[in-house]
């Protein structure tokens, strides 16, 4: 039957698919669009950037040795913002990374499949809140708490430490939920040689999973260092309105410069609130926030790509 | 063919390759569907297939045989241009269809395809309905007459029609495991291919749906010339005209031992090594 | 392992049986500990839920509560001036009594002013001039009131609150300490405001819903917000989208393993873990600026182009875009990679192309985990502010969005701003704006989850 239905020539020549051709095109732009926003990305920040580094009124040695920024004298050192961002990073890391990383273990190691039916969508709720509500949180739960707890007199209205708290609370997730796909890619036989030996459950993970999923730890970790520092709203909102300039010697170091409960301005809170007001291109105030936006780019990209590193490790191992 | 072997005196297995043994020259299998000529077939650094030639005979079946990795379902991948879906697969020598090579630049492999159709070891009907599932290849391919009709004839032809006639929009996936299995070949035939590829096409079924597509697949070759991979000697002596046994060398590269008509093959097997792996006393 | 002529086993179990105490007191030892760590990991894990119910607990405190309302005039004097009887609610006079109220009480030019945007009475003026209106129509820009019909009674009912009665909220207290201190907080207000009456208020109301912003925060609403919110991620995922589906597809289904596609997929990645505002930044830098003709809308001839600048819809949409690309292709590879390979091989060995497999067997089983992935992007989109606050979300606007080349503010930039107000009032509106913006993500997440679990029931 078939045969009387062939058509008489039968060629198998290449037959002209434009349409397919034209697709495949369609679909590589629109890959390589993502290579066009790094693009943009560098070459924006970097262009304004370099106008910034170029003009009159500051240079590349302020911006990287300079204790002060104060635009209206231009004054433009960027080490207040980098330390007000590390000090609201750092207070992150001490809140998220033990809880993020004891939830990883309790539900990687412990929990019933019911236990973590309900933790897990709890975790991606705590994901997906708005930055601009933990903004809100901070300022009326979290700084009201911690003047009732120190003192009014002690911390200010604005402080790095609430801001760095709530910070934490809002990357518990990513912590926990890298730090457990790390040691779900620790293999069975593992724990099963560890209970063999007659080690208990806690040891065994503790001393047994926790070390050999520790580069994944380590990746889950770095990422969130570099979503701390990334972070704007919390601090934008609860951090503080001004850069926190600061001279060695003159200024006490442990009651001003590294004290979390003074006001401080980080890169990106001072970014927003610069560019929240009417910002006129071509000042050297526009130009300036890019050159904090490059830094910040180079910052967490380092970040990214060494927690990336450590991922690649521990893959490389088990996978 | 002779002098093929000759280059190859220096691998030693391949000595043996100058001898008669079949292939081409069998006088019963009538004209050429299918043709390979020296053919290679590498993964990366690894080959796969080794001096493959072959000739399949048009309208009859041919069971490719063969210890497990031994490339059989390579060699049965090549043969619609499938193997181009892997990435670093590469491929030495010819394979004749419609006196054209299947490699040269100038063949479209997508048109090849349509016309050396392939089923496949686990039935893959798409999630679709069953009419979806029969109709979809002839109408991307272009086909401008009754769908109906051809649907139904085609179901018919793979010997599912009775069976699925009242529910034609269910999900292909509502069917039994044989039942998925008749209705990807009916899929396969919808698109009027004149070579249907099989790869141990009942591995996956029980008895009772295996014994229907050995009785479907002798129905089938009325109308097509069929090349069927197996590993069960019983499937091929039964169910086959030809069989070619394939063994590997010692780096796994797999080459053709023995080709010719089934009865012959099993019975008189020229090649020790054939003999040994059809009475099992292989490995 | 030398032999001592006894059976191993017995030499053991005598060994073990001298040591069995100690050992399981020691055993005890351990496990105590295992118990205590594990209710320590149990805690750390309740740290987190607390904060997840505090923050909750928060924004719905601070949502309702106790006000002290301050009035220019009340509306019971009001009322009573009319000659109503007391009891009679402002809403329950009719038209006519309330323009009289308007009358006595607003000046003749703002009467004027509001007759011009919208007229009280189809067949009457009252504050302007018949001529003069009639004038103004003929002329080239005709007010509002030329082509609009009459004023509804409620709308009337919301001029004579605004601008006669003039309501200001001088006290706010919580949700909590208003159930729990009433009469502590009567005490108070009475003695701060004697002239305030006490009430209680839900800032989240339906008017509060549609009503639009305003410098006072008993009167202001989140429409306009909304309204744009949805304008922005409607061009973010007109955007992003296509292209991001486009993107996955070329990775998983053309790309061949060579440098250039390596260099792609790196770079997505990076671009995922990339701070918004940098993005922000970029889009500041890109469409705002340099595209200001076309994101300005004044490549159109539409609107005005003096003050026509890109900081629009568009501008903020594309910068979103940009943002959750790489989340939406991330998130497309990974539906993409679950169809499994016998549905591609299938439809290439029936001799269609690439694209015919992909269009009618890829696409089609991958998608509810496409959309999954998306709806996640589009809720992580909505509720993103940073980059909007350097775009340049408008901070104040009452006007609602038109189209794509309006200026806009969206529901993150109104709670960041009220939230950054010193006043209480504006912190009770932002957690109002709050409650609205989490059930709204709320529901695209629930959305998610059970296009989610019908796909990998369809799977199983």
């Amino acid at each position: 039957m078939t045969s009387e239905a062939r058509p008489a020539v039968l060629t198998l020549r290449k037959r002209k698919r434009p349409g397919e051709a034209v697709i495949k095109a369609l679909l590589f732009v629109a890959a390589a669009l993502s290579i066009l926003t790094t693009v943009g990305i560098v070459f924006e920040l970097g262009n304004e950037a370099l106008l910034f580094f170029r003009s009159q009124e500051a240079s590349l040695a302020e911006f990287l040795s300079s204790t002060h920024w104060q635009p209206a004298i231009l004054d433009f050192g960027i080490w207040p913002l980098v330390l007000a961002t590390m000090t609201t990073s750092v207070t992150a890391m001490i809140v998220a990374l033990p809880v993020g990383l004891a939830t990883a273990i309790y539900l990687s190691e412990y929990a019933t499949p019911r236990i973590r039916g309900i933790i897990k969508p709890i975790l991606e709720i705590l994901a997906g809140i708005p930055t601009v509500v933990y903004g809100y949180f901070a300022l009326t739960f979290m700084t009201p708490l911690l003047r009732s707890f120190l003192g009014v007199g002690v911390v200010e209205i604005f402080n790095t430490a609430s801001a760095g708290i709530v910070v934490g609370i809002l990357i518990i997730p990513l912590v926990s939920s890298m730090s457990e796909d790390a040691l779900h890619a620790v293999p069975m036989s593992l724990r099963e040689a560890s209970y063999g030996l007659g080690a208990t459950k806690l040891e065994t993970s503790l001393r047994v999973v926790l070390p050999a999923a520790l580069s994944g730890i380590t990746a889950a970790f770095v990422v969130s260092i570099s979503r701390a520092i990334g972070e704007t709203m919390v601090v934008a909102i609860a951090a503080g309105a001004g850069p926190k300039n600061f001279t060695f010697g003159e200024d006490s170091l442990f009651g001003y410069i590294l004290n979390p409960f003074v006001a401080g301005e980080t890169m990106t809170g001072h970014i927003v609130r610069i560019s929240g007001g009417d910002l006129s291109y071509n000042s050297i105030d526009y130009n300036s926030i890019f050159a904090i936006g490059l830094a910040l780019f180079v910052i967490t990209l380092s970040l990214n790509i060494l927690s990336r590193r450590f991922v690649a490790r521990f893959r490389e191992v088990y996978e | 063919m002779t002098t093929v072997g000759a280059t190859d005196l220096s691998e030693g297995m391949s000595l043996d390759l100058n001898l008669p043994v079949g292939t081409k020259a069998e006088a019963d299998s009538g004209p050429a569907a299918m043709e390979t000529l020296y053919l290679n077939v590498f993964y990366g650094g690894f080959r796969a297939i080794k001096d493959a030639d072959l000739s399949f005979a048009d309208k009859q079946i041919t069971a490719l045989i063969g210890p497990s990795g031994c490339g059989k379902s390579t060699l049965l991948r090549t043969l619609n241009r499938m193997n181009d879906l892997v990435p670093g697969a590469r491929v030495e020598g010819e394979v004749r269809f419609q006196g054209q090579n299947i490699f040269d630049s100038a063949v479209d492999p997508v048109e090849l395809r349509r016309r050396v159709g392939m089923v496949f070891q686990k039935p893959n009907p798409f999630p679709k309905s069953i009419y979806q599932n029969v109709a979809w290849g002839a109408r991307i391919n272009g086909f401008k007459e009754n769908l109906d009709d051809l649907v139904e004839h085609s179901l018919v032809q793979a010997a599912l029609w009775d069976e699925v006639k009242d529910k034609l929009d269910e999900s292909g996936y509502s069917l039994s495991g044989g039942q998925q299995q008749r209705l990807c070949i009916a899929r396969a035939i919808a698109v009027k291919p004149e070579i249907i590829l099989m790869d141990e096409p009942t591995s996956a079924l029980d008895p009772v749906a295996t014994l229907r597509i050995e009785e479907l697949i002798q129905d089938l070759k009325v109308n097509y010339t069929i090349i069927i991979v197996t590993h069960n000697m019983q499937q091929a002596a039964r169910a086959s005209d030809h069989t070619v046994f394939i063994n590997m060398d010692s780096n796994r590269a797999g080459y053709v031992v023995e080709s010719g008509a089934t009865g012959t093959l099993f019975t008189k097997p020229v090649r020790q090594e054939t003999e040994d792996y059809i009475t099992g006393r292989f490995g | 392992m030398t032999s001592t002529g006894r059976p191993p086993t017995e030499e053991m179990s005598s060994e073990q049986s001298n040591d069995l105490l100690s050992a399981s007191s020691q055993m005890g030892r351990r496990r105590r500990r295992g118990t205590i760590v594990k209710f320590g990991l149990l805690a750390a894990l309740m740290v987190a839920i607390a904060a997840l119910v505090t923050l909750i607990i928060t924004v719905l405190n601070s949502s309702f509560g106790l006000v002290a309302v301050d009035t220019n005039q009340r509306p019971s004097d009001l009322v009573a001036s009319l000659g109503y009887p007391a009891g009679t609610e402002l809403g329950d006079l009719g038209k006519d009594d309330l323009v009289t109220l308007l009358e006595g009480n607003i000046s003749t030019n703002l009467g004027r002013r509001f007759e011009r945007e919208q007229r009280f009475f189809d067949n009457r003026l009252v504050f302007e001039d018949p001529y003069v209106l009639n004038d103004l129509c003929m002329s080239g820009e005709p007010p509002p009131a030329c082509s609009l019909s009459a004023r509804s009674q409620s709308d009337v009912v919301a001029l004579v609150v605004e601008r006669v009665v003039e309501p200001t909220v001088v006290g706010t207290w919580s949700f909590l300490s208003s159930t729990f201190n009433r009469d502590e907080i009567e005490a108070v207000a009475a003695e701060k405001y004697p002239e305030a009456v006490l009430e209680y208020r839900s800032w989240l109301s339906w008017n509060f819903v549609t009503s639009p912003q305003s410098p006072e925060p008993a009167l202001a609403g989140i429409r306009t917000a909304l309204l744009g919110s949805l304008w922005v991620v409607l061009v973010t995922l007109l955007f992003s989208f296509p292209i991001g589906v486009g993107a996955a597809i070329y990775l998983e289904e053309y790309a061949r393993e060579n440098r250039l596609n390596a260099i792609l997929q790196t770079n997505i990645n990076n671009l995922a873990g990339v701070p918004s505002i940098v993005y922000g930044m970029l889009g500041l830098a890109i469409f705002v600026r340099t595209l200001e003709v076309i994101t300005s809308g004044s490549f159109l001839g539409s609107g005005n182009e003096a003050t026509a600048n890109g900081r629009t819809i568009i501008s903020a949409g594309l910068t979103l875009g940009l943002l959750i690309l790489p989340i939406i292709i991330i998130n497309a590879q990974e539906a993409i990679r679950a169809v499994p390979g016998s549905l591609r091989q299938a439809g290439m060995a029936l001799g269609s192309t690439k694209w015919q497999t992909v269009r009618s067997h890829v696409l089609p089983n991958a998608l509810s985990g496409i959309l999954t992935g998306t709806i996640l992007a589009v809720a992580r989109a909505l509720g993103e502010t940073a980059p909007l606050v350097v775009v340049g979300a408008s901070t104040f606007i009452t006007t609602d969005p038109t189209g794509p080349f309006s200026k806009f503010t969206v529901l993150p930039i109104q709670i960041y701003q009220w939230t950054s107000r010193p006043q209480d009032e504006f912190r009770n509106i932002a957690a109002a704006a709050i409650v609205v913006l989490l059930v709204l993500l709320l529901t695209l997440n629930a959305a998610a989850v059970l296009l989610r679990n019908r796909y990998s029931r369809r799977a199983a």
